[in-house]
């Protein structure tokens, strides 16, 4: 066995980060594991911060991503408050915020992705964005005093906001640059069955504008719309998306696109540099092209793919082959299989659009591409395999394909 | 290799169907449950991707 004297650097604290270590110790990797993540928080699950994270009086205990003795117990040295500014990627050496450096043997990079935000001078008292534990500790505190809650971008994390603010009677507004909301996500028709749920629980939804401005003195306000609208708020959450956080490797000799691109296995451009989670882009299985996934199932399996193909690289494991994602709204159970974007058709295989529950199946070309549910996971999770193997859509569905539709 | 569901922690979250559909199904009140709780050698790797896979880490493999 090679000498591994400085062991594993793993960057992130972040579910990819620690099943990456869980991985190492899991396939007998004996070296050094040292795990750093910037904020001083011990390691935790990421999807909750939206949903029960956000109720009243939540025991944020729950939200642990192990127990605090396995790291212990492990020999996973967590340096946590601890944060890396530059990687040396040829010499395996990760720069640290107090000017050291740390040697590794494997580095694996796993830092996640940053919300977007707006302007600093508007970020105003007031202004959440949610994406770590402080940032949910935070607007929980917000929605415990906030009457009116303004939220920018309907996308999921608006969308479980929006709930969790709903469910405790605030008044809420999502404000959408996008003419139909869930559109770019879902499709057409899931779209408007998830708008449905929303503004039938009470949610304003304003569609084709955006964002402009906050307002206020010293705290938010109001927020001010594209086309000249004011809307009084107390509360404001952007929802606007992520960017992975890769600024801090410009220089680093890996290279970089919309993230780290890394192979099937996790490697990088560089030997005994690995990337999971929301930073890494993987190659997409359905296009060969490199593609972040943003999905917490995918963060893990990546992690513990790395972790594996470290303690292991004679036998090397990529992850399964169909993303999947999960949303909790007004006690609907939303869930998503594969490849949603841009489908040729969509058709429901249980239930209906304008029910309370359905399965739906995304065509691309002759091909069943993904899935996607609401209050339907017996329906929806079996079609996984269908996804996997391409299965034919007149397979699946009993309908044929339109002409000239077959790839 | 036995597997059981920890019923207090599972969600429905149906990771677990997504990854070893022979071994895992929902009940009709949403929590998972075991088809066969002492599954073949060759479901090992499927049990253990079903538990890696569970968001609430309610499936419990003993091997």
């Amino acid at each position: 066995m090679t000498a591994r004297p400085h062991g594993t650097v793993i960057v992130g604290a972040s579910v990819a980060g620690i099943a990456a270590a869980d991985a190492l110790r899991k396939n007998g990797y004996d070296a050094p594991i040292r795990v750093l993540d910037a904020q001083p928080v011990m390691p935790h699950n990421k999807p909750p911060l939206s949903k029960q994270a956000l109720e009243p009086g939540h025991d944020d205990a729950r939200l642990a991503l192990r127990p605090e003795s396995y790291f212990a117990d492990a020999e996973i040295e967590l340096m946590l408050g601890c944060r890396a500014v530059g990687l040396r990627a040829a010499e395996l050496l990760v720069d640290l915020d107090d000017g050291s450096a740390l040697a590794a043997d494997d580095i694996v990079l796993a830092p996640g992705a940053a919300p977007r935000r707006l302007p600093a001078a508007q970020m105003l008292p007031g202004v959440h964005v949610l994406r770590s534990l402080p940032d949910a500790v935070a607007l929980r505190r917000a929605l415990d005093r906030g009457r009116r809650v303004v939220i920018g971008g309907c996308g999921f994390i608006g969308a479980e906001t929006a709930a969790a603010a709903r469910k405790r009677g605030l008044e809420v507004t999502i404000v959408e640059i996008a003419p139909e909301p869930f559109r770019a996500l879902v499709g057409a028709q899931p779209a408007r069955a998830l708008t449905r749920l929303h503004r039938d629980h009470g949610v304003r939804i304003l569609t084709g504008v955006g964002v402009t401005a906050v307002a206020g003195r010293g705290r938010a306000e109001a927020v001010l719309l594209a086309d000249g609208r004011q809307l009084p708020a107390d509360v404001v959450v952007l929802g606007l998306g992520v960017v992975p956080a890769v600024e801090w490797l410009t220089g680093s000799g890996l290279a970089i696109g919309d993230g780290v691109t890394c192979d099937r296995y996790g490697r990088s451009s560089v030997p005994h540099v690995y990337a999971a989670g929301d930073a890494a882009a993987w190659p997409d299985p359905f296009t060969g092209l490199p593609g972040r996934i943003e999905h917490w199932t995918t963060a893990q399996q990546q992690g513990a793919a790395v972790g594996h193909n470290i303690a292991r690289p004679g036998d090397l494991q990529s992850v399964p082959a169909v993303p999947y994602f999960w949303s909790d709204q007004y006690g609907v159970r939303i869930q998503s299989l594969g490849w949603l974007d841009d489908p040729a058709e969509i058709l429901c295989v249980h239930g209906d659009f304008g029910a309370a529950e359905f399965a739906a199946v995304y065509r691309r070309g002759d091909k069943v591409a993904g899935a996607f549910g609401l209050g339907a996971a017996r329906h929806l999770m079996p079609l996984r395999s269908a996804i996997e193997r391409r299965a034919p859509w007149s397979e699946i569905t009993g309908r044929s394909v339109p002409a000239g539709a077959s790839a | 290799m036995k597997i059981r569901i920890d019923e207090e922690k599972c969600c429905g979250y149906a990771a677990c169907l997504s990854a070893a559909p022979e071994l895992f199904d929902l009940g009709d009140d949403n929590i998972a449950i075991v088809l066969n709780p002492a599954p073949p050698a060759d479901q090992h790797a499927a049990a253990r991707e079903a538990l890696a896979a569970c968001p609430t880490d309610a499936i419990v493999v003993e091997e």
